[in-house]
């Protein structure tokens, strides 16, 4: 693979049974198979996607609910595995898929600090030189020993913002989550990425806000139905998306 | 290979996380925390010894010792492998959103159990010490059977965490087969007492074997045979690649299930 290319997504397809019927008992199951009733209905929810990434891009994902952007995202985090293609990533990846995902509501914020930095791959050591920095920018510094299951949904999504950005990952995933805290906080996330963007991270970047898709990428792969509309530069696939 | 080993170095500190998870969440809010898990066993061994020195009585020398060395392994089994059993399905929103080694939750789950057994151990140690029964230089061989139990027991735990994503029904069913083995193990009775077609069910169990190489250098004064070590041996590394191999083959397909 080329060095500078970090993400590569090659005509990846990805398929999903829609069973019509649930049957989570083995009886059900066996009964059906040999009666040979056992439908599935395909759901194709990526259908022969491919584009590149190269190092300190900003890719920005765009389309309207059910394109596929998650999904997208999912593959690349190696979350989900494509049913036909390959996604190579040459490097180590920080989600921040859905905030929050890693904790457990029964510890303390403090818990979950560890306990997400393991996630992500930190050791205990690593993360106690960024603890600081995380209570600061979290601005949870009083609440670090109630169980966050008493947290309100901004006070959660505040921490694990912090958590996600510590260090440089090569590669950041950001799924919807800036539409989360209120408006100087959304600020002061925004601000961190673009920290990390000049750092050299690449970020992949999904929201619904097209301004703040356009503000922060350079790239756009555009998504319809799971198929791509529309690859390049932000500018011109911007301007398209809103015609549309 | 090396790819795989990496991969786990990376997580290594997850694996610690979890099973703290795992051991602060179950004593959470209880003023002796920890402790419990040596006072638990400890009172049930306590409550067996007494139950069994005075109620029912099989022709065995110091038969609560017998007992109880008995319920150690089969409890670890079983404590072990239904948790392994529905460690996948429990962490479903994390396996969902973020690229974990999935065989992580079933190890996590298995040595949350070992450090139960470590305290049971302890327990029947002190048990040992209170009824003045012989400690022999044998119990220095014990880390053997242990060891070996435990890998029996994670290699089942990935066939069943495995397993059970897809068909939920083992989790009931898995339930009355454990009833089922603790009958087919020599817990509570002495082999003597089998009539010969139980007996080779019983023998062919690869628990009777583990329990009683335990036995052995536990209570008897004895080395276990080495016939009986290469069997379990056998079974150990059957059962590891078994789950291995399966969990290996089902892994991708989980996120589908779940």
């Amino acid at each position: 693979m080329d060095n500078n290319v970090i993400v590569k997504v090659d005509h990846v397809s990805m398929k999903f049974n829609l069973s019509s019927e649930r049957f989570d008992s083995l009886k059900e199951y066996i009964i059906k198979t040999i009666k040979r009733q056992v439908s599935f209905d395909e759901f194709w929810a990526l259908k022969d996607v491919s584009f590149e990434v190269k190092k300190g891009d900003s890719l920005g994902l765009i389309g309207l609910n059910g394109s596929g952007k998650s999904t997208m995202l999912k593959t690349i985090a190696g979350v989900l595995k494509p049913t036909i293609g390959t996604v190579a990533v040459n490097g180590n990846v920080a989600p921040l898929i859905e905030l929050g995902a890693g904790f457990d509501f029964d510890l303390t914020a403090r818990e979950n600090v560890y306990l997400n930095g393991a996630l992500l791959g930190y050791t205990r050591k690593e993360m106690a030189t960024h603890y600081e920095n995380i209570v600061s920018f979290s601005e949870l510094q009083d609440f670090m020993d109630v169980p966050i299951k008493n947290f309100s949904s901004g006070m959660v999504s505040r921490l694990a913002f912090a958590i996600a950005t510590i260090g440089t990952p090569d590669i950041l995933i950001v799924d919807e989550v800036l539409s989360v805290g209120d408006f100087r906080f959304q600020e002061k996330c925004e601000k961190r990425i673009r920290n990390m963007m000049e750092a050299g991270t690449t970020v992949l970047f999904v929201s619904h806000s097209i301004e703040q898709v356009e503000s922060i990428c350079n790239k756009i792969v555009w998504l319809e139905k799971g198929k791509v509309r529309g690859y390049g530069d932000a500018k011109e696939i911007c301007e398209a998306y809103r015609k549309s | 290979m090396s790819v795989y080993i990496q991969n786990f170095m990376k997580f290594r500190p997850l694996l610690s996380e979890l099973i703290a998870r795992d051991v602060k969440i179950k004593y959470r809010r209880s003023v002796l925390g920890v402790l419990w898990t040596l006072l638990n066993p400890l009172f049930m061994m306590i409550i067996l010894s007494v139950v069994f020195s005075n109620l029912f009585r099989f022709d065995i020398e110091n038969f609560p010792l017998y007992i109880l060395s008995g319920q150690l392994i089969f409890n670890f089994f079983s404590e072990s492998t239904s948790s392994a059993m529905s460690s996948i399905i429990n962490n479903a929103p994390l396996i969902k959103k973020v690229y974990v080694p999935k065989y992580l939750f079933v190890i996590s789950r298995i040595s949350s159990s070992f450090i139960n057994l470590m305290a049971s151990f302890t327990a029947l140690l002190l048990v040992m010490i209170a009824t003045r029964a012989e400690l022999h230089y044998t119990v220095l061989l014990v880390p053997i059977p242990l060891l070996l139990l435990v890998i029996i027991s994670l290699g089942v735990g990935l066939i069943l965490a495995a397993a059970t994503v897809k068909f939920r029904d083992i989790m009931h069913l898995y339930s009355v087969f454990t009833t089922a083995l603790l009958y087919l193990t020599p817990v509570i009775y002495p082999m003597s007492i089998l009539p010969a077609w139980l007996h080779k069910i019983v023998v062919i169990n690869p628990l009777t074997n583990i329990l009683m190489m335990f036995r052995d250098v536990m209570i008897n004064n004895r080395v276990f045979s080495l016939e009986s070590l290469v069997i379990a041996l056998i079974e150990a590394i059957l059962f590891m690649i078994l789950g291995l191999y399966f969990f290996y083959k089902k892994q991708d397909t989980f996120i589908l299930n779940l």
